[in-house]
């Protein structure tokens, strides 16, 4: 590779960092200040390149391109700003991630909504008039689109900075960035400025997305690949920081481009070929900031936002009645095999909602009670089911030593990635656990020899007597029984309170001599651990498994679990674990527009019940006993 | 023999001194004032004390061991308890595990998998909130206690590990006139019969004239007077200093 | 008063509606044949759309036919989440609530493994429709699974006359970095080094799937300098790469080889940037005269008022390949029909084939031919129908690659 290449490919990179910055700016100032983790960003983005080369064919000529891109700003500003009004603004009071659930609803419904009005094939858009050649550089050409992208990028960087230092609403918008309530002191009209700024937000996305149409067809996966990239972006460069947003995407895009550049290299004999490692290129740069900077490149450390737990109920023993309704669950789920004549699915699907349970409960361990919310609890999982399923497929573990190694694996991973993380806190802490998350997923994808590859591994099947339906699901019964009542036990013992002290007040909790990193650590490590087990038992259950096993996708279902399920609840994680696993089960088979109708339950659930199914049973039984005194 | 002792403790932020060879000590069943203007450096001595922050130089010798340098958690397990400015209890659990919880920790039993936390020193937390004035609401959760019964309550928290040095910084901040005095009162009790050292900062000079055993004088980082309230009230140099003018003293002092 | 009153009523209305959910599904009267299928709708949808039309196309036909055996036959669909842990549930629930008597269907590579060794583990008789991997008819072969479409090894093996024709020494290699394009490279590599001894491979990019950095990958190939390139990109990421290699002129002058390029689902996006002279594999439904396709061509057109896409011929001859099984099973019992699928004979649009018994691999070919740029879209030229039993190896070599099945 020569000089004249590498630099070259610099300038490639500087295009591709652009497309990265744009979304994430928007990202970052929504987030900055509203706190709200936004997962329909992408989906804007998406909406952005499908509307703009819709608008850009309607309009045709010279400037319909232009047009559509501009077009397509505004109709997704405005649907930001609907989104803001209509949706969020009623949970602003619902515990600390509510809205991330409303927002995920959110990007379900505008993916089907995009498959519905633009039809599942991709879609290459018009090429930008007057950009359509190449110059020549380097002996090279260069495309006169990726000049115009790598130069939108700075202007954009530029336009946001004078907007941000010199107008009154970039003040504002810095003042709600540092200190809500002091903006809010300040007479800032909070409702305006959230909307506007989501707006904003939103038509950065799509600006982001419309002007890819010249580069890359509109298709239905991009929200989530585009979200992905976003958050990294952010966080690399520091939450809330644009001109550090730039640089992370510029970073990011040159470490792929370099790694594409240089190709297959030798190293020490080995061949490696550097292109694959694009896979996470953007992770292990974000991990890597991280454990240096905490902050990120540019961030500040985070002003305490709202403390997660300041309002939570103390823990309560379930009582004699709890107690004995509990009993009886327990025992009527023993003898659901017995129905197994009448309702032959049901032990299938109890078991996967068991195993949603075990996930489902340990994440709630690390977030509700830990304060800790990770956004790769997948990790934990995947290690599980692949130490589970090698152990028993390559070395001939017998079931229950099989489960063990998963287990074993599992908290070993949560160990190691448990002392860097709880080095963090809040969002950069979930993000790290989320990158974390995709380099255990990368390596499960290449250590072909070890996991299979992409495929993963097969033939993952119990021994008797867990080779029946019945019998790995009371297994699936007696395992999801042990790890519940053993974190409830962890809970109301000692280091449960410590846990939660360290959550609700770090400050107070090492000045009464508890050590809070390690107390941290050491609930991350278990909560992993037991986690562990909902992975070997999926890996028994379905008889293999595969990489999706430690997706981004399934991190974020355990966190629709918890929060569905009520996150200052003990009995929630369990409830939201099986409500999700049977709605998803459900309206997979009663609709072609099965994920709308999940986001939309989800929506609906949100909005009615702001704290989760929990959250809203505790509501109501609140209400009737206060009726009944009456 | 001094539980607390201070030797010439310095810290700069950025050029500026907060604090500038300061040295000061404090005996077993002593209530000392720390007093000074805003920007005084109190907070910075404080928390170097605590733990919470690493001096520039100088040394903290707590019951003849020094401690300069040691994480909070570390300087709380020799017996130092203490409050802050803005009160900090555990929101999610109730007046008397919160109390629980301190003495757990105290003990170096935080770690503890099995035996539930509410059967840890229940009778000893509860004997210790009734102590401070809260035994009706020992069940409360503490996020839903008025702020005079956080503060309260952030005593006894203080208290549970049984320290021998006592920290408050500005222990009856965001309280009414009447509830300041009754809680400098009660520590002032506390320090006398658990023969405590104890340390505060504090605005109110009425309070810290009426209960104070020795008041400590800070000014732009440095210690400027050491001596009993009155020797303190009459200084020339603290009267110029604090607040500018002799008048303010004597106006807070109630003495127009 | 009556607003909290209405909000209270539908905090209790809700839960009523989830219970709702979980209880609907029951079993049905078991005399047509039920066809139980999975498929990741929802995360292939150009491809399965068609699919899902060829496959009711095809029940039509046959069930107007009279059905099978005197029997109707009934479909029964479901999105298989696009991950193997839904799918395998999906497939349970096919199995032990639907009562179906046969499993069909899936898409990707790792599903289609998946479901096959659960068809194995339940003896429950599973026809792979799409899944590409060569795994699930060799090293991972087994009794009850059978695949229609033909493998990754096929493919590439298609096109290697026209590769090795081409007499190119400097190979560049860019592909998915997943298991389909990992061993189409692997394939490739193999077979063309046996043709051409000397042949050279001057850069291999290996992309994520869906998420390909185009200007820097085509300028890495470009400075490679290749006279040719063995192109395994697919969907979205094709079109990108085809894009930016015209905008930077990267491949002129050098000949590329694509897998599945030629498929309409792929190439039609393109429109008329059609990338002209590849040679590739597909299905050039407007240039196909025989009867059998023609026949299915008009019926497709006539329902569904649309061209079909390759999916739609999978679609419409996993169906067939089901029937054709059926009525020489004399039934649905499965260890029957697992022998009446060993050397099944089957007429589809693309005419007869069979499903070898040695490695329950169907023999239906494809086409491969020359893109280029016609009325302002893309089509192949000259394409030519290659049948799959001429680029499958022999029986006794597949023997040794089918280690634990029968």
């Amino acid at each position: 590779m020569s000089l004249d290449g590498l630099l070259f490919q610099a300038l490639n990179g500087l295009a591709g960092a652009s497309a990265l910055f744009l979304v994430a700016a928007g990202l970052s100032i929504i987030f900055g200040v509203s706190r709200i983790v936004n997962l329909a960003h992408g989906s804007f983005y998406m909406l952005g390149i499908y509307l703009a080369g819709t608008l850009a064919g309607g309009f045709g000529g010279a400037f319909g391109f232009w047009a559509g891109v501009i077009g397509a700003v505004l109709v997704v500003a405005a649907l930001g700003a609907l989104t803001e009004i209509a949706l969020l603004r009623r949970i602003y009071a619902a515990p600390e991630l509510y809205q991330l659930l409303a927002t995920f609803a959110l990007a379900l419904i505008v993916n089907d909504a995009v498959l519905y009005l633009w039809g599942p094939e991709d879609i290459l858009g018009p090429r930008a008039p007057g950009l359509e050649g190449a110059i020549d550089l380097l002996g090279r050409r260069l495309p006169t689109y990726d000049i115009f992208l790598a130069l939108v990028g700075p202007a954009v960087l530029i336009g946001l900075h004078l907007l941000l230092a010199r107008s009154r609403f970039g003040r504002l918008i810095r003042a709600a960035t540092e200190d809500r309530e002091m903006a809010a002191a300040l007479g800032v009209n909070e409702k305006v400025l959230f909307t506007a700024v989501f707006a904003l937000g939103a038509g950065l996305a799509a600006l982001g997305g419309a002007l890819q149409m010249a580069r890359e067809p509109a298709s239905l996966s991009l929200d989530l690949a585009v979200l992905g990239d976003a958050f990294v972006i952010v966080v690399v460069g520091g939450l809330g920081s644009i001109p550090g947003a730039y640089v992370a995407a510029v970073l990011v895009a040159e470490v792929k481009a370099l790694c594409i550049a240089l190709g297959t290299v030798s190293v020490g004999g080995f061949e490696v070929n550097l292109s694959k490692l694009t896979l996470v290129a953007e992770f292990l740069v974000m991990a890597i900031v991280l454990i240096v900077r905490p902050n990120g490149l540019f961030g500040r450390p985070q002003p305490p936002a709202r403390v997660a737990g300041r309002g939570e109920p103390p823990l309560r023993p379930m009582g004699r009645n709890g107690g004995i309704v509990a009993l009886g669950v327990v025992a009527a789920l023993a003898l659901l095999p017995l129905a197994e004549g009448a309702f032959p699915y049901a032990p299938v699907l109890a078991v996967d909602m068991l195993v949603a349970v075990i996930f489902a409960t340990s994440l709630h361990f690390i977030m509700g009670p830990g304060g800790m919310h990770s956004f790769g609890h997948a990790a934990y999982f995947g290690l599980g089911a692949y130490g589970a399923a090698y152990a028993a497929t390559q070395l001939g573990a017998p079931t229950f030593a099989a489960l063990a190694a998963g287990i074993v694996a599992a908290g070993l991973g949560a160990l190691v990635f448990g002392w860097f993380a709880v080095r963090l806190s809040g969002v950069y802490l979930a993000m790290l656990t989320l990158a974390f998350a995709q380099i255990v997923w990368s390596i499960a994808y290449q250590w072909e020899a070890v996991t299979g590859g992409s495929n993963g591994l097969f033939g993952v099947w119990p021994d008797a007597p867990l080779d029946t339906r019945a019998g790995l699901y009371l297994a699936a019964l007696g395992g999801a029984l042990v790890v519940v009542l053993l974190l409830r036990r962890v809970l109301f013992a000692p280091f449960g309170y410590a846990l939660r002290a360290s959550r609700d007040s770090p400050l107070r909790a090492e000045a009464v001599g508890i050590a809070t990193g390690r107390v941290q650590w050491l609930g991350f490590a278990l909560a992993g651990a037991l986690c562990g087990l909902a992975g070997g038992l999926f890996a028994f259950a379905k008889g293999s498994i595969s990489p999706e096993a430690i997706s981004v996708g399934r991190s974020i279902d355990g966190l629709v679990m918890v929060l569905l399920g009520g996150v200052e609840s003990l009995l929630g994680p369990i409830v939201g674990a099986g409500a999700f696993t049977l709605l998803q089960d459900s309206v997979m088979r009663e609709t072609d527009y099965w994920r709308a109708l999940l986001g939309a339950l989800i929506l609906a659930i949100v909005l009615i019940f702001p704290g989760g199914l929990m959250g809203g049973a505790a509501r109501l039984w609140a209400l009737a006993t206060r009726r009944a005194a009456r | 023999m001094s539980v607390l002792t201070v030797r010439s403790l310095s810290k700069s932020y950025g050029g500026v001194r907060a604090l500038d060879d300061v040295s000061f000590s404090v005996a077993a069943g002593e209530l000392l004032a720390l007093i000074g203007p805003n920007g005084a450096g109190k907070s910075t001595c404080f928390n170097i004390v605590n733990g919470q922050i690493r001096p520039d130089a100088g040394h903290v010798w707590i019951g003849g061991r020094e401690v300069t340098g040691l994480a909070p958690r570390r300087i709380a397990r020799l017996g130092v308890g203490r409050t802050f400015q803005i009160a900090a209890v555990f929101g999610s659990m109730t007046a008397v595990e919160n109390v629980q919880m301190a003495m757990i920790a105290a003990r170096g039993q935080s770690f503890g998998l099995w035996r539930p936390a509410a059967a840890h020193h229940r009778q000893a937390a509860l004997e210790l909130l009734g102590r401070v004035g809260m035994a009706e609401l020992a069940e409360r959760p503490a996020a839903t206690l008025a702020y005079g019964d956080v503060k309260r309550l952030e005593l006894a928290v203080a208290l549970a590990g049984e320290p021998v040095l006592l920290l408050m910084d500005e222990p009856t901040a965001g309280m009414g006139a009447g509830e300041r005095g009754a809680l400098i009162a009660l520590v002032r009790e506390l320090v006398t019969e658990r023969r405590l050292a104890a340390l505060f900062t504090e605005h109110s000079m009425d309070v810290v004239f009426a209960h104070a055993d020795r008041v400590i004088v800070l000014a732009r980082g440095k210690l400027i007077a050491d001596g009993s309230a009155d020797a303190v009230r009459a200084d020339p140099q603290v009267r110029a200093v604090y607040l500018g003018s002799g008048a303010a003293m004597a106006e807070e002092d109630g003495h127009p | 008063m009556s607003a909290p009153l209405s909000r209270f009523r539908l905090r209790l209305v809700l839960p009523a509606l989830l219970l709702a959910f979980s209880i609907c599904g029951q079993a049905r009267a078991a005399d047509p044949i039920r066809i139980g299928e999975l498929n990741s709708y929802k995360a292939q949808p150009a491809f399965l759309d068609p699919y899902k039309k060829g496959m009711e196309l095809a029940v039509d036909e046959i069930n107007a036919a009279g059905g099978v055996n005197g029997r109707q036959l009934e479909l029964i669909t479901r999105d298989d989440g696009g991950n193997p842990g839904d799918a395998i549930r999906v497939a349970e629930e096919l199995v032990t609530r639907e009562k179906v008597d046969v499993l069909a269907g899936t898409f990707l590579s790792h599903i289609g493994l998946a479901v096959a060794g659960y068809a194995d583990k339940r003896k429950v008789f599973f026809l792979a429709a799409e899944p590409l991997t060569d795994k699930i008819t060799w090293s991972d072969g087994n009794r009850y699974t059978f695949r229609l479409r033909a493998s990754t090894y096929m493919q590439v093996a298609m096109l290697m006359p026209e590769a090795v024709a081409a007499q190119k020494k400097r190979w560049a290699l860019v592909y998915p970095n997943y298991e389909y394009g990992q061993s189409a490279v692997d394939t490739f590599k193999k077979l063309l080094k046996a043709a051409q001894p000397d042949v050279e491979f001057v850069a291999e990019q290996a992309t994520p799937l869906g998420k390909l950095d185009a200007g820097p990958v085509v300028q890495a190939i470009a400075d490679a300098k290749p006279d040719a390139v063995f192109n395994v990109l697919f969907a979205a990421d094709l079109a990108k790469f085809v894009r930016e290699a015209q905008t930077r002129g990267a491949l002129e002058g050098v000949f590329v080889a694509s897998l599945l390029s030629g498929e309409p689902e792929y190439l039609d996006p393109l429109k008329g940037e059609a990338p002209v002279g590849w040679v590739v594999t597909g299905y050039p439904w407007y240039a196909i005269d025989t009867p059998e396709h023609k026949a299915f061509l008009d019926a497709y057109r006539a329902k569904y008022n649309d061209y079909p896409r390759l999916g739609s011929v999978v679609g419409y001859t996993t169906i067939k390949s089901l029937a054709a099984g059926f009525a020489k099973a004399g039934g649905t019992d499965t260890e029957k029909l697992v022998e009446a699928f060993k050397g099944l004979e089957v007429a589809g649009p693309f005419g007869p084939f069979q499903y070898r018994a040695s490695d329950h691999q169907a023999t239906m070919g494809a086409f491969v031919g020359r893109l280029g740029v016609k009325d302002g879209g893309g089509v192949m030229l000259d394409p030519k129908y290659v049948d799959g039993l001429s680029v499958l190896p022999s029986d006794a070599e597949v023997k040794a690659l089918r280690p634990a099945a029968d």
